[in-house]
């Protein structure tokens, strides 16, 4: 069986809401940090299977790209909540609204 | 100047300066205030005026050196309007009328400056009173010498605020803001239909200029008069209800008597000798228009001789001696408007001549009694002041004496005038010269019984208030004689031809209204209405002696009202010096009913209080302010608005909970909803 366009999709679709899912019902800040990783992933996982599908390196420049940038985003995210666990011991999304409204 | 006609017109400089002194004198001392020492204050005001004055003659006498039919003289300083064809210069014009007017005003003006010197020397607004008086004369100014009918509304306006800003000078006093208030506010009733008259005029003659024609300039009205034809009834009376504010008529004289809350050189200056006959020289400028409507002309007529009357009547009865004479004001300023009603502008203005000097005269004298009785005004606590005050006696019986009407002082030429012409005009007749007959009477009467209540018999003041009485300085009785000699001989410029006088004040005047004559011909040729009775009574303005065969009824009519006024001065010292019964039988007659009506004026402010005051008081306070103000603009539109604001915040407040998770969920629904839609929408 070989792998086609349609199955790359299917996986990319099925952890991008695994992670997106993840975000919502999650309170932890560092598992919601996770869960953007995999969202990140799944369009990773959708460019280069366009790039392959039509032999176009653009799509794999792309994927380069992400990791940059999710690598700079896990980076700030995690030095934000080590912070913040400093000040408040706590990393509970739904404790931290002071800036409501 | 900016005519189509051959005239020629003499561009001089001198007029803006005449204008200009006293707004110069006016700026140094409302500029630099109590810094200035009071000598400099009135030095720089009364030379201010005094140059003034001595630019007036000379301007006169360069006027007067130009040929009957040419003479004018013009200074346009700057164009002011500039739009297409709309255009209006600031400038000033000298022609026969505004000539007198002029000197008048500048002349009794510095008398009545050197009288405040004295006046007012002890007042702690010495400073701002002359800077007041400066102004008041630069808008007066402007107002005569005003080229176009603009610059007349402006020195209109500026007359009319110094006019509120003298009345109530000393507005320490409540009753004085209220006086000041309330003269500023009737002439702005009057004002608004002068506006309206202005505008209509405008737009009338707009589309018949020529290319650099001045809109609003009195050469180039007069010079298109014919085309206002149709609508100059209405522009006539509109312009009348200006000069009914300005010039105290019926119906809106009522500031007037309250006017008396100023000092009293304001009072003789502004409201006797020359703001008053404002509304008259703005008629007889615009005598072009009202010869053309005689319906306004008529209408004119019957204001000023009911004017007359009912004012005169007051006066018989007021106890205030400024107040007699402010009533007595409006009783000859009533004379005035019936003489330009009947087209006899020039008698009109020879009468604001004269009057201006005996009315300021008596003014002034009635000042220096004030000043002597320490401020008293009601005449019923004076009485016996001749001996006391022989200078201002004397003149104050000379300015009586004129106002009377007694031959030969200046009032007996200048009423006698408007005598015959209310006689002999085709707008006149019998009835009209008979109110006229009555109104002089009692002129002669009610000014006999001011002077015998205030210097004849004995003193009724209390002892301290005897004590103090004193002549006046010399800086006031100086104006006092000055004035008495005008009163007495400013008359005889215009000896009238049935006397063997050649009336050299007519024929002064008469090139000014002969043209509006020939503005009515012109109506008439260019097939307007008949417009008879108009052109007719501008002919008579210009006829001078009248109808050679009418000498000897002209002569009869003389001597009655002579004798008729020397009666009326007779009967008022008799009744108030010998005969006091007689007035106490007259003030009970009839249940003292009529007595009572005139002491309290006809009841006319109560009325005005009651129709339109104490309405107008309560339609602001419940529907204007309660329901216009309140409700609509604060309740619906500011509140209003601020409500919805809230209401619409307070429902997305909801949104900013700070949960990060409901907005992630938020972002997944809108994503979701948005990509379902477009996936449709196909």
């Amino acid at each position: 069986m070989t792998v086609t366009l349609n199955h790359c999709l299917g996986l990319a679709a099925v952890i991008f809401v695994t992670g997106m899912a993840g975000f919502i019902v999650r309170r932890n800040a560092i598992v919601m940090l996770m869960c953007i990783e995999l969202m990140l992933s799944a369009v990773n996982i959708v460019f280069a299977a366009f790039a392959r599908q039509h032999a176009d390196a653009g799509g794999h420049v792309f994927v380069l790209m992400n990791f940059a940038v999710a690598a700079a985003e896990a980076a700030i995210g995690l030095a934000i909540l080590v912070e913040i666990y400093r000040r408040r011991r706590t990393v509970d999304v739904d404790e931290l609204k002071t800036l409501m409204e | 100047m900016h005519s189509p006609e051959t005239q020629t017109v003499v561009q001089e400089s001198l007029l803006r300066w005449i204008v200009l002194l006293p707004l110069l004198g006016a700026a140094i001392n409302g500029l630099l205030n109590r810094r200035l020492p009071r000598a400099a204050a009135g030095a720089v005001a009364c030379g201010a005026v005094g140059l003034s004055f001595v630019l007036s003659v000379v301007a006169f006498l360069r006027l007067a050196a130009l040929p009957a039919g040419e003479r004018l003289l013009a200074d346009i300083v700057a164009p002011w309007l500039g739009y297409g064809p709309l255009r209006v210069d600031i400038g000033f014009a000298l022609d026969p009328l505004s000539a007198v007017m002029a000197l008048v005003v500048t002349g009794v003006g510095l008398l009545i400056h050197i009288y405040s010197l004295g006046y007012m020397s002890h007042d702690k607004g010495f400073q701002r009173f002359f800077t007041y008086l400066n102004l008041f004369i630069f808008s007066m100014m402007t107002l005569v010498l005003g080229e176009n009918l603009l610059m007349l509304f402006v020195g209109w306006e500026g007359v009319g605020l110094c006019s509120y800003l003298l009345i109530s000078f000393w507005f320490n006093e409540e009753a004085n803001a209220a006086a000041g208030k309330k003269a500023f506010i009737v002439n702005r009733v009057g004002d608004f239909g002068f506006l309206i008259g202005t505008f209509l005029l405008g737009v009338t003659l707009l589309p018949h200029l020529e290319p650099g024609e001045g809109l609003f300039s009195f050469r180039v009205m007069q010079h298109h008069a014919h085309v206002l034809a149709p609508v100059a009834t209405v522009i006539g009376l509109l312009l009348f209800v200006g000069a009914t504010g300005k010039s105290a008529q019926i119906p809106l004289y009522i500031w007037l008597p309250d006017a008396m809350a100023g000092p009293t050189p304001v009072s003789a200056l502004i409201h006797a000798a020359t703001m008053v006959t404002a509304g008259v020289y703005m008629i007889a400028r615009m005598n072009f228009v009202y010869v053309l409507a005689p319906t306004a002309m008529e209408v004119v007529t019957i204001v000023g001789a009911a004017t007359a009357v009912l004012a005169a009547t007051i006066a018989t009865t007021q106890n205030d001696i400024k107040r007699v004479l402010a009533y007595s004001t409006v009783s000859q300023l009533g004379y005035m408007v019936m003489a330009c009603g009947l087209g006899a502008f020039a008698a009109g203005i020879f009468h604001v001549m004269t009057h201006a000097f005996f009315k300021a005269l008596l003014f002034l004298g009635s000042g220096s009694v004030i000043h002597a009785m320490s401020g008293e005004q009601d005449m019923r606590v004076m009485g016996g002041l001749a001996k006391k005050l022989p200078i201002t006696f004397w003149t104050f019986l000379a300015g009586t004496f004129a106002i009377a009407g007694v031959f030969p002082l200046a009032g007996f030429f200048s009423k006698d005038e408007i005598l015959w012409k209310a006689f002999s005009s085709d707008g006149g007749g019998v009835a009209l010269w008979l109110v006229a007959f009555l109104v002089a009477g009692l002129t002669a009467f009610y000014m006999m019984r001011l002077v015998v209540l205030t210097f004849h018999g004995t003193n009724r003041a209390s002892q301290e208030v005897r004590h103090h009485i004193h002549e006046s300085p010399l800086s006031m009785t100086l104006p006092l004689v000055v004035l008495a000699v005008l009163s007495v001989a400013g008359g005889w410029i215009g000896w009238p031809a049935f006397l063997g006088g050649s009336n050299h004040f007519e024929h002064w005047l008469a090139p000014v209204f002969a043209d509006g004559g020939h503005g009515a011909a012109a109506a008439a040729h260019h097939g307007g209405e008949a417009l008879a009775h108009g052109a007719a009574a501008a002919h008579g303005a210009a006829d001078h002696a009248g109808d050679h065969g009418h000498v000897a009824l002209e002569r009869g009519l003389a001597a009655a009202s002579l004798a008729w006024g020397l009666l009326g001065l007779s009967l008022g010292y008799l009744v108030y010096s010998r005969r006091t019964k007689v007035a106490d039988t007259m003030r009970g007659l009839a249940g003292g009913w009529p007595y009572r009506i005139l002491l309290n004026k006809y009841y006319v402010d109560e009325a005005y209080d009651g129709a339109i005051i104490r309405p107008g008081f309560r339609f602001s306070r419940t529907v204007l302010w309660k329901g216009v103000d309140a409700g609509v603009i604060d309740g619906l539109l500011v509140n209003g608005s601020a409500l919805v604001v809230a209401v619409i915040g307070s429902l997305l407040r909801l949104l900013q909970n700070g949960l990060v998770r409901f907005y992630a969920w938020s972002f997944t629904v809108g994503v979701a909803v948005f990509v379902v839609y477009l996936s449709l929408k196909g």
